[in-house]
């Protein structure tokens, strides 16, 4: 039970999704010592009681079967894994990364009409950035969030995998690079608590972390309004400066950030000249589409390179 | 690559270079010196007792799975000392890197460490040990004489250690990955990992791979094709059955591995993007690959380890095993399931609601058969009469501790749960103690138990005890703390901390792995003591714990052949029941013996392929190309090999069967 003192984050957080993630931890845990304990005491007593010296407990070298306890060493763990199913699927679905909230805590609903706070999250080689699309601000290793305001957190990587976690918030997701991941969280308590990449991500790993402070609304309004008034513009120069690996970077705050970058990091075509990913997926399906329909035209044989192959590459804005 | 590349220089040596020779790590050097030394020393005493000619006609050549089997354990006992090298490396530098403290290993170095202690502890210590035991064990307990195909036991068995060798050389020679053990895309691409590690990982397993696949395509051929007559299925003892299901996992599976780390390969060296995020490539299929292969390895590893609980729990208690038939489902059906359960790696990385629950509630299904083998154990327990000996409190040991361990399995199965302790040290913690309290159990509960028959000598007892005490404190202090940290929120690979309160739990886990290691010097104790005393501690009976199947029917050490005559069976506790129905040894009439040849082309044709994976590893492309057409020839060469065979003579059976009955009788 001193598990639950105030060191273990995970079971004790300050955020409601990590909260009832951890109230799972504590319900499947109970739901199989049911089995455990009796089962471990039961090798404890059959190993005594059966010893060899003690000739007075019985002895049957033949008996091998019983249909009864076939029924029951079967039967059990199948009742405690169809109960722990059903709140598998339900839990899985109710705490899904991808699914808005619909509480901020155990009592309160989220009020109709809220729209979660957005932040992007960019993992890079090895720090964090994110960029608050709403304010028009960006931080690195450094997260500022109301609490009591769900926040939707949109996630990539710039070089490989790491995992974005905060154990005070919620569960971690993995951030991937050219591919996005969604966590939806809310912060309950004021304070400051550790976030930090809980996946390998190379040698600066162990220090790729950062503080995230949750705060009162009024209090990010001021913090928003602060780094509003700081001079760095995250754009596109400025992201590919920072793109190389770093260990132990610095906060920075950006008061400006050019429109669009996250979409530009997430389809990988920050740098001048390249194609963003989702426009060439866009030409690829337009030019296959068209291949296919030249082919289905019995007399017509000629090349299947028309229209898509005459599309110029885009960058997205 | 351009034509200026392309001078003879570097198309011999490739990227191989002086630099490659780590001589500024002080610790690699000191490694390398002891290893340099003791290498000498024992050149120089194979010399002196002239043992590189019996090594080389009654070892290395040997195709009879007894002696392959021996030595998949010996090439199993080196590697666990390597490996728990590694552990006792990570292990101090978490216990001392708080704070302004760096530690002794910089990040450099300590990625390797834990890439290395993950990727041989599975590949070449586990998986040779239980290699070992089935290619030891299983010929035996069916009644045959060998395997099926025994040259290529003896060439899987080369293959694996020459894999194992290439792993070795990374030491020395360059470096190992520093992308953990199953080395995930990007990080493992030539981008993110431009250096020979990944590659030295890669070529590796892919000849170790190659001996693994096609022992275990041996050992499915052996156990369905070479049973003594009336050893139906359902008469065919637990562990010869959970062996047929691990090495058809294993023949289903490691061509997986083997494709996917072939498009690795790719990917690295040809400018492929199967698994890059450029030009449609996607590191999520190198995720989903790697862990269809990943999922039913645990399986592959810990199957035959029930198998040997089963025999282990049996025997002592002196009595049959309960539910058998219960079993027998439980291993098929585990084998089954344990393709359904790969995505519960990575609920975090996502997948959606529905598929996360589809994964968690199978994963949580194989909990069911697992459990009801534990009750099994636990009814064979019932009514016994249980001989505490060494493989016996192994066996209590495994069965308290795996509980504990599948325990934190199923927590782990639940999704939600599992994004608050994925890649944490709990998850550290549960899958050594599944693999520890299962595997490396289970295989020291194999040792004790079929030493013996092996050797025809018993181990102490007290070393044996000592050691298995060891292991046991040793494993919870190490990792009772991770279990504890997992839920502090601490996660895995993590160099140094900033947080001075958790030093303390680092340290505790530290003097766990130092127990461990007294563990491993006690069990190294227990076999050089028993040899001293093997003349006191020698099985004349071939019988040493009152047996229930056939490999206690022979003489131990077996002779050669194994049987005089093939056995006929008549139950699943088949020599239980010969001796039940006052079975007599044949002790005329013997024929002579049809035999396999030794031959030296496994070993030969392994030694070609590690040339070919090394020359590959530093892209040395001529001598990559002159070794492979080498090997191709080798092989060729091979089968035109015709005298493969040999007849063991009936007067030469009868002197060594009379000479077993005169021993025999002598003890009666």
């Amino acid at each position: 039970m001193w598990l639950a003192g105030c060191d273990t984050v995970v079971l004790n957080p300050s955020g409601d999704i990590a909260a009832q993630q951890a109230h799972l931890v504590i319900v499947s845990t109970l739901l199989m010592l049911l089995i455990i304990v009796p089962v471990m005491f039961l090798i404890v007593l059959f190993a005594w009681r059966y010893r060899k010296s003690n000739t007075a407990a019985e002895y049957k070298p033949d008996w091998d079967h019983s249909t009864k306890l076939e029924l029951l060493i079967w039967g059990a763990p199948l009742l405690i894994i169809i109960v722990l199913g059903l709140i598998t699927w339900i839990y899985t679905h109710l705490l899904d990364p991808y699914r808005p909230l619909s509480r901020i805590d155990e009592n309160r609903p989220v009020a109709a009409g809220v729209k979660p706070l957005e932040v992007q999250v960019v993992s890079m080689d090895w720090k964090w950035m994110f960029i608050y699309p709403e304010q028009g601000i960006a931080t690195v290793n450094e997260l500022v969030t109301p609490i009591d305001v769900p926040v939707r957190f949109h996630m990539t990587s710039t070089s490989v995998m790491n995992a974005f976690y905060i154990p005070a918030l919620a569960g971690m997701v993995y951030t991937m690079p050219s591919m996005e991941t969604q966590l939806n969280a809310v912060m309950n308590k004021v304070g400051v608590y550790d976030g930090f990449s809980a996946n390998y991500s190379g040698a600066g790993f162990s220090d790729m972390k950062f503080k995230y402070h949750g705060v009162s609304q009024a209090d990010f309004d001021a913090w928003v309004a602060k780094t509003k008034a700081s001079t760095g513009t995250l754009n596109r120069a400025e992201f590919l400066a920072l793109d190389k690996p770093t260990i132990k970077h610095p906060i920075m705050h950006f008061g400006t950030v050019e429109k669009g970058m996250y979409d530009l990091i997430l389809n990988r075509c920050v740098a001048d000249g390249s194609t963003c990913i989702n426009t060439q997926m866009h030409q690829d399906a337009t030019r296959i589409k068209a291949a296919a329909a030249v082919k289905k035209l019995p007399e017509d044989v000629c090349e299947p390179t028309v229209a898509a192959a005459t599309a110029q590459p885009t960058r997205k804005e | 690559m351009t034509m200026s590349d392309l001078n003879l220089t570097s198309l011999i040596f490739g990227r191989l270079s002086l630099e490659a020779i780590p001589y500024h790590e002080p610790i690699l050097i000191g490694t390398f010196a002891m290893v340099a030394i003791g290498g000498l020393a024992l050149l120089a005493a194979m010399f002196k007792f002239r043992l590189w000619g019996p090594l080389w006609r009654d070892w290395v050549t040997s195709i009879d799975h007894k002696k392959i089997g021996i030595m998949y354990m010996i090439l199993g006992i080196v590697m666990l000392l390597r490996g728990f090298a590694d552990a006792l490396m990570m292990r101090a530098q978490q216990a001392i890197a708080f704070g302004d403290n760096p530690g002794f290993l910089p990040p450099h170095h300590y990625d390797q460490v834990f890439t290395a202690h993950g990727t041989i502890m599975i590949f070449f210590v586990a998986m040779p040990f239980v290699t070992g035991l089935m290619n030891y064990v299983v010929p035996l307990q069916i009644g045959a004489r060998d395997v099926s195909f025994p040259f290529l036991n003896n060439f899987s068995f080369w293959m694996t250690t020459f894999g194992a060798m290439l792993t070795m050389v990374s030491l020395f020679v360059g470096e190992f990955g520093k992308t953990g053990w199953l080395a995930f895309p990007p990080l493992s691409g030539i981008a993110a990992s431009p250096d020979v590690g990944v590659d030295y990982y890669i070529w590796s397993l892919q000849v170790a791979g190659v001996g693994t696949t096609l022992s275990g395509v041996n050992l499915i051929a052996t156990i369905v094709k070479m049973r003594a007559p009336g050893m139906s299925m359902m008469k065919m003892p637990v562990f010869t059955w959970t062996a047929l299901c691990t090495n058809a996992l294993i023949v289903a599976t490691f061509p997986i591995l083997t494709i996917t780390l072939v498009l690795l390969s790719l990917d690295r060296i040809a400018g492929f993007n199967f698994f890059t995020t450029e030009l449609g490539g996607n590191p999520m299929l190198y995720v989903n690959l790697i862990w269809i292969w990943g999922h039913p390895e645990v399986y592959i590893l810990v199957l035959p380890i029930f198998g040997v609980f089963s025999e282990i729990v049996s025997t002592f208690s002196g009595k049959r095993l309960f539910g058998y038939t219960s079993m027998v489902y439980a291993t098929v059906v585990i084998t089954v399931l344990s393709y359904l359960v790969w995505l519960h790696h990575f609920f975090t990385m996502g997948s959606g609601a529905s598929v996360n629950s589809f994964f968690g509630i199978t994963t949580m299904i194989i909990s069911i058969p697992t459990g009801a083998k534990i009750f099994n154990w636990l009814f064979t327990m019932y009514k016994g009469r249980i001989r505490f000996t060494v493989p016996m409190m192994w066996t209590v040991g495994f069965m308290l501790t795996f509980v504990i361990g599948g325990m934190t399995g199923v927590m782990l199965a639940v999704p939600p749960a599992d994004f608050v302790l994925h890649n944490s040290l709990f998850l550290i913690a549960h899958f050594h103690n599944v693999i520890i309290g299962g595997v490396v159990f289970g295989v020291f509960a194999g040792i004790n138990y079929w030493f013996p028959k092996a050797f025809g000598f018993k181990l102490n007892e007290f070393w044996g005890k000592v050691s298995f005490w060891c292991w046991l404190v040793g494993f919870w202090v190490a990792f009772t703390p991770l279990y504890i940290m997992g839920f502090m929120g601490v996660t895995r690979r993590m160099n140094h901390f900033d947080d001075p309160s958790l030093q303390i739990y680092f340290v505790i886990a530290a003097i766990g792995a130092l127990i461990i290691a007294g563990g491993i010097g006690a069990f190294i104790l227990q076999l050089f003591l028993s040899w001293k005393d093997r003349a006191k501690l020698r099985d004349v009976t071939g019988d040493p714990w009152d047996g229930r199947t056939l490999e206690w029917a022979t003489s131990s050490p077996p002779p050669d052949y194994n049987f005089a005559f093939t056995p006929v069976v008549h139950d699943s506790d088949s020599w239980a029941d010969m001796k039940a129905n006052k079975y007599q040894r044949p002790l005329k009439g013997f024929v002579d013996i049809h035999m396999p040849k030794n031959t030296g082309a496994g070993f030969i044709i392994s030694a070609l392929t590690f040339a070919f994976g090394f020359a590959m590893v530093w892209q040395m492309w001529i001598p990559a190309a002159l070794s492979f057409v080498a090997m191709m020839a080798a092989i060729i060469v091979h089968t035109f090999n015709y005298k493969r065979d040999y007849y063991i003579k009936a007067d030469e059976v009868t002197r060594s069967e009379e000479a077993h009955t005169r021993l025999l009788e002598s003890h009666v």
